[in-house]
């Protein structure tokens, strides 16, 4: 695994707080109530919850894509030592460019449909000059390159880029080098025959290849965190299967991190380094994920285990939490799950309790945990 | 058991509070839509109470020592030899058969309005059931009705409506019919592509599934949920409707030119267009305002809930 | 409680519905004159069994015809051939007015609650409609009682009745779609993928309603999924579909223990499991799920199958018994050496 400049910083994302609320006409939306999230170098973090629990909108936050009624009341998301939020909007776009990527569920409606799924890729590269260079010594280099270089490669690097700044490579040579940069991303996201993909549409490659393809588009930017939203919920599970081998594939080639959000604890459990549950806007849990599965603590979190199917193991009857999902207008007061807990206790409707570490590494947000 | 607690339903208020406020809010982006609104009731309201407004019986009485004047003193036309008339004020001067064109106007809206409710509402309702009967049913039988409405929309409407009038002589009743003959196609056409996309929705499998026949399915089922856009085509086309009727009568399909209606008036200022222009002039500008009104009040509607249409 | 339930229901038992080499093709036109150029060959020759009081799964991914199937079944359009046959009549060409007594005994539930109930009717006239169709109730009074009891069997209040669709969430709006199903007292329900929309603990809760009222009224249901946890769950013997044919079927614990085709070989183990203990290496399938539209001679499955020979390229494979009750269309056994012919 090759080393970042970042190494020496444990986490390459944090977030802290982070309150989101969208104005509509029905009220105000509190999306997100103080959301507080680390993502650490290399991992991949499962972001787990049902619908409306908030991941999605924590994942636009960090990108800095939320939609126009939407307000950060509080909080901050701070990554390789910058918060996002208070970036000015020219350099957010920046940021996105080089240090995030986000890989969404439906690559039909992402990919453009009258490019051809190479020049898609190649045009990001033309688009940043300084990721171009850093492309071309890859791929003369023949490995995926992060971070600080040796002095060979340094010389190489200074000498492509006065060439590029001078102008001295001609057009030609240019498109050359991306189109055999970007084909060997094709390549390593393992799509087969990957000059002839290049030349493809979108409409003609079936969903599990635009999702690699989708993927090939991030890891082009080496970014920094790749955010990829419910990628292998729409697809078949073989191919569900080949893009989650893809994944833990590449965590050993790349040193990227990666939230990976699913409302899919199997795929979680797959995957994941670490998991953090959401709720309602809320964490409500964060561990390691045999640590979560071997010992939940959250009682939602112990409800949502509960309720999954095991293909490994026949039925009884699936226990269910009762109740369901509050509305976000007029949210429960105190901890947000007390109608639906079980457990639940006179304090947990007058606060809300903290995300406090219980065991090492293990994270919960409950009033029987202290808090 | 513990389940049975569990479904509630989700409060109500959120909801019918938010389109309300929503529709205020895009009313409020669009003024033009206000006017719409206040034209198209205005319009109504002085059709329904116009008999109590002004006597019905004044426009039989013709004065031609009257004709053409004008004795509004708070505006002059700058034009020489304008005839001063004797007596009470005419708000919007006389026409040429001595009659207050105010008046004439007030009595002469309800007749074009209902006119062109009547067209508008037999043209939506051959249009609704056949495009509806067509897009389900499919087949021999959605060719068959397409054809016909193909060669009808074939035919320029005004053409069409001549040829009718000329060969079956002019009254309001043949009006109507003539106009709303050259108007149906185009419902036709808007429901049958609103059905056709329907029909293949998930709840119409299962009212098959439940063993429901295509009539149940098509008459209470789809044709209520494909209405909507036909509501607002129809509110836009009442503006549309008065603009062709007045057209006609104003080409002289009309059973009498005495009679007050907006055509008509028009037909008769037409030729006192530099002597006494008021008569064209404001009942031309009724015509226009109403048929505005209404085309304003359409779109709006369209554009509160069209949107909004996918819950 | 089970006053408006038909008694004999509970008592019966053996093959509810058979369904005999059931082929279901879509034309594909094109070309100048529209002329069908070939065919979507979505269920190519299925027969299997349903007991009274059973659940048989059907899996397998996308294009392999289980939706298809399942509509066939429903006669919500006619087969291109084969036989139906519902406790003992063959309803595979039976025209619309002949068919109307068995919508009343096989109803379906569908995958999107949202889209499947008509938005403007209110959910009382929602179960009334099915009733008065199929003349359950003697007086609309009657009719509003059982009503209510539907209501309170799915989990929901009589309050409920009076409100639209959309005041409902998604697990709120099936179990709707489940009363109305069960508004006209069927003995056979298909249910395509009735919690695929369904957030985790909402699925949890209506899976549980479905086995219980399975239970308390003696249903036997079809059901149609691509989540193999859920089927597991759900059902007592499990059919694995691919391109429109059955490649195995059995009793779903043997199944999932023991597959022994190589499709659902794979597909069982391309799964991932929620436990990180058993984090396994995915068996990866090459290759992308195929469309039914060209599909070559022999075997379908051979392009991906990790022990193809020649031989599979040219003959079909039949369906033959590998044990009690575990069928499964493949030329190989399970250690690949030939199989013996089956004597029929």
């Amino acid at each position: 695994m090759l080393r970042t400049s970042f190494q020496s910083q444990k986490e390459v994302l944090s977030i802290r707080n982070l309150n989101v609320r969208f104005h509509t006409y029905a009220g105000d939306v509190k999306a997100l109530d103080g959301v507080t999230l680390s993502v650490r170098n290399g991992e991949i973090l499962g972001l787990v919850g049902e619908s409306g629990c908030g991941k999605s909108v924590t994942s636009l936050a960090i990108a800095g894509l939320l939609p126009q009624n939407a307000e950060v009341v509080s909080g901050e998301v701070v990554l390789g030592g910058t918060d996002l939020l208070k970036m000015k909007k020219t350099d957010m776009r920046l940021a996105r460019l080089r240090d995030i990527a986000m890989v969404f569920q439906d690559p039909m409606t992402y990919l453009n449909p009258v490019l051809p799924v190479g020049l898609q890729i190649t045009e990001i590269l033309t688009d940043d000059p300084r990721l171009f260079v850093q492309a071309l010594i890859d791929n003369r280099l023949g490995q995926l390159h992060q971070g600080s270089l040796g002095k060979v490669e340094e010389q190489e690097r200074k000498r492509l880029e006065s060439q590029l700044n001078e102008g001295r490579l001609s057009k030609q040579e240019l498109n050359r080098l991306a189109k055999a940069y970007a084909t060997s991303m094709l390549k390593l996201v393992r799509l087969p025959e990957p000059e002839r993909v290049f030349k493809m549409y979108p409409f003609e490659l079936s969903g599990g290849m635009r999702q690699r393809a989708m993927i090939a588009m991030a890891l082009v930017r080496r970014p920094k965190l790749i955010l990829a939203d419910e990628i292998s919920t729409a697809l078949d599970v073989t191919v569900q299967a080949q893009i989650l081998k893809l994944l833990t594939e590449l965590k050993e080639k790349i040193d990227t991190s990666v939230i990976l959000i699913t409302h899919d604890l199997a795929v979680v459990a797959e995957v994941c380094d670490r998991v953090a549950v959401m709720y309602a806007g809320n964490i409500i849990e964060v561990a390691e994920v045999e640590e979560l599965f071997r010992n939940p603590l959250h009682p939602y979190t112990k409800g949502l285990l509960g309720s999954i199917p095991n293909p490994d193991a026949a039925g009884q009857e699936l226990k269910s939490i009762k109740g369901s999902v509050p509305d976000l207008i007029y949210p429960p007061n105190g901890c947000r799950f007390h109608p639906r807990c079980p457990e639940k206790f006179d304090n947990c409707s007058k606060q809300k309790p903290r995300l406090l570490e219980v065991n090492p590494g293990h994270f919960v947000s409950c009033f029987i945990f202290g808090g | 058991m513990t389940e049975l607690k569990e479904t509630e339903v989700p409060k109500q208020k959120s909801g019918s509070v938010a389109d309300v406020k929503y529709a205020f809010h895009l009313l409020k982006e669009n003024p033009l839509v206000i006017f719409g609104f206040i034209i198209s009731v205005g319009s109504m309201l002085v059709a329904v109470f116009a008999g109590f407004i002004v006597d019905p019986n004044t426009w039989k009485h013709v004065d031609l020592s009257m004709r053409l004047c004008w004795n509004n003193p708070t505006f002059n036309w700058g034009i020489v030899n304008v005839f001063n008339c004797a007596g009470p004020v005419y708000a919007l001067g006389t026409d040429s058969y001595g009659r207050g064109v105010l008046e004439m106007i007030i009595l002469g809206i309800p007749l074009d309005l209902q006119i062109a409710l009547e067209v508008v509402a037999s043209a939506v309702f051959v249009g609704v059931v056949f495009g509806g009967v067509a897009a389900y049913a499919g087949g021999v039988l959605e060719e068959i009705i397409l054809r016909i409405t193909d060669i009808f929309l074939a035919i320029p409407g005004i053409l069409l409506a001549i040829v009718l009038l000329v060969i079956l002589g002019r009254s309001f009743n043949i009006l109507t019919l003539a106009v709303a003959i050259t108007w149906w196609p185009t419902y036709l056409r808007l429901m049958r592509s609103q059905v056709l996309s329907e029909k293949e929705k998930p709840y119409v499998e299962s009212l098959r599934a439940m063993g429901a026949g295509p009539s149940r399915i098509l008459f209470r089922h789809v044709i209520p949920n494909s209405i909507y856009p036909i509501f607002v085509q129809a509110t836009l086309d009442i503006g549309g409707v008065i603009l062709t009727v007045s057209a006609l009568t104003f080409l002289g399909f009309t059973p009498s030119p005495l009679i007050p209606e907006l055509g008509n008036l028009a037909n008769d200022g037409i030729r006192y267009l530099f002597t006494a222009p008021w008569l064209i002039l404001f009942s031309g500008l009724t015509i226009l305002i109403i048929s505005l009104g209404f085309n304003l009040l359409g779109d709006g509607i369209r554009d509160v809930f069209d949107p909004r249409l996918r819950r | 409680m089970l006053h408006f339930w038909r008694l004999s229901n509970l008592n019966e038992d053996g093959t509810l519905l058979r369904v005999d080499n059931l082929v279901k093709w879509f034309p594909v036109k094109g070309g100048l004159l529209s002329r069908t150029i070939t065919h979507v060959r979505a269920v190519d020759g299925v027969s299997f069994s349903l007991n009274r009081g059973e659940t048989v799964g059907v899996v397998g991914e996308s294009g392999c015809g289980k939706t298809t199937l399942g509509r066939t079944i429903m006669r919500l359009m006619a087969p291109s051939s084969g036989q139906i046959v519902y406790d003992g009549t063959d309803i595979s060409t039976l025209g619309r007015r002949k068919l109307k007594p068995f919508r009343r005994r096989m109803q379906m539930v569908f995958q999107d609650p949202y889209a499947s109930l008509d938005p403007r009717q209110s959910v009382r006239s929602m179960l009334l409609e099915p009733m008065k169709l199929h003349h359950i109730a003697d007086s609309k009074k009657e009719a509003i009682e059982f009503a209510e009891e539907l209501v309170g069997r799915v989990g929901l209040n009589p309050d409920h009745l009076a409100r639209y669709p959309h005041e409902f969430s998604g697990g709120q709006r099936q179990r709707i779609a489940v009363a109305r199903a069960l508004a006209v007292k069927p003995d056979f329900m298909v249910l395509d993928e009735p919690t695929s929309s369904l957030d985790v603990s909402v699925q949890a809760q209506i899976l549980n309603l479905l086995k219980r009222l399975q239970d308390d009224l003696h249903l036997t249901y079809l059901f149609i999924s691509h989540n193999l946890a859920v089927v597991r769950q759900m059902c007592h013997r499990t059919a694995v579909m691919y391109l429109g044919r059955i490649v195995e079927v059995a009793p779903t614990g043997r199944l999932f223990e023991n597959p022994k085709h190589p499709y659902t070989k794979a597909l069982l183990s391309s799964v991932p499991v929620p436990d990180p203990a058993k984090r396994k290496q995915l068996l990866v399938l090459e290759g992308d799920v195929p469309s039914p539209v060209n599909i070559p001679p022999g075997c379908r499955f051979k392009l991906r199958c990790a022990f193809a020979k020649d031989e599979c390229s040219s003959r079909t494979p039949p369906l033959v018994q590998v044990e009690k009750d575990h069928w499964i269309e493949c030329l190989y056994d399970i250690d690949f050496a030939k199989r013996p012919e089956p004597a029929s």
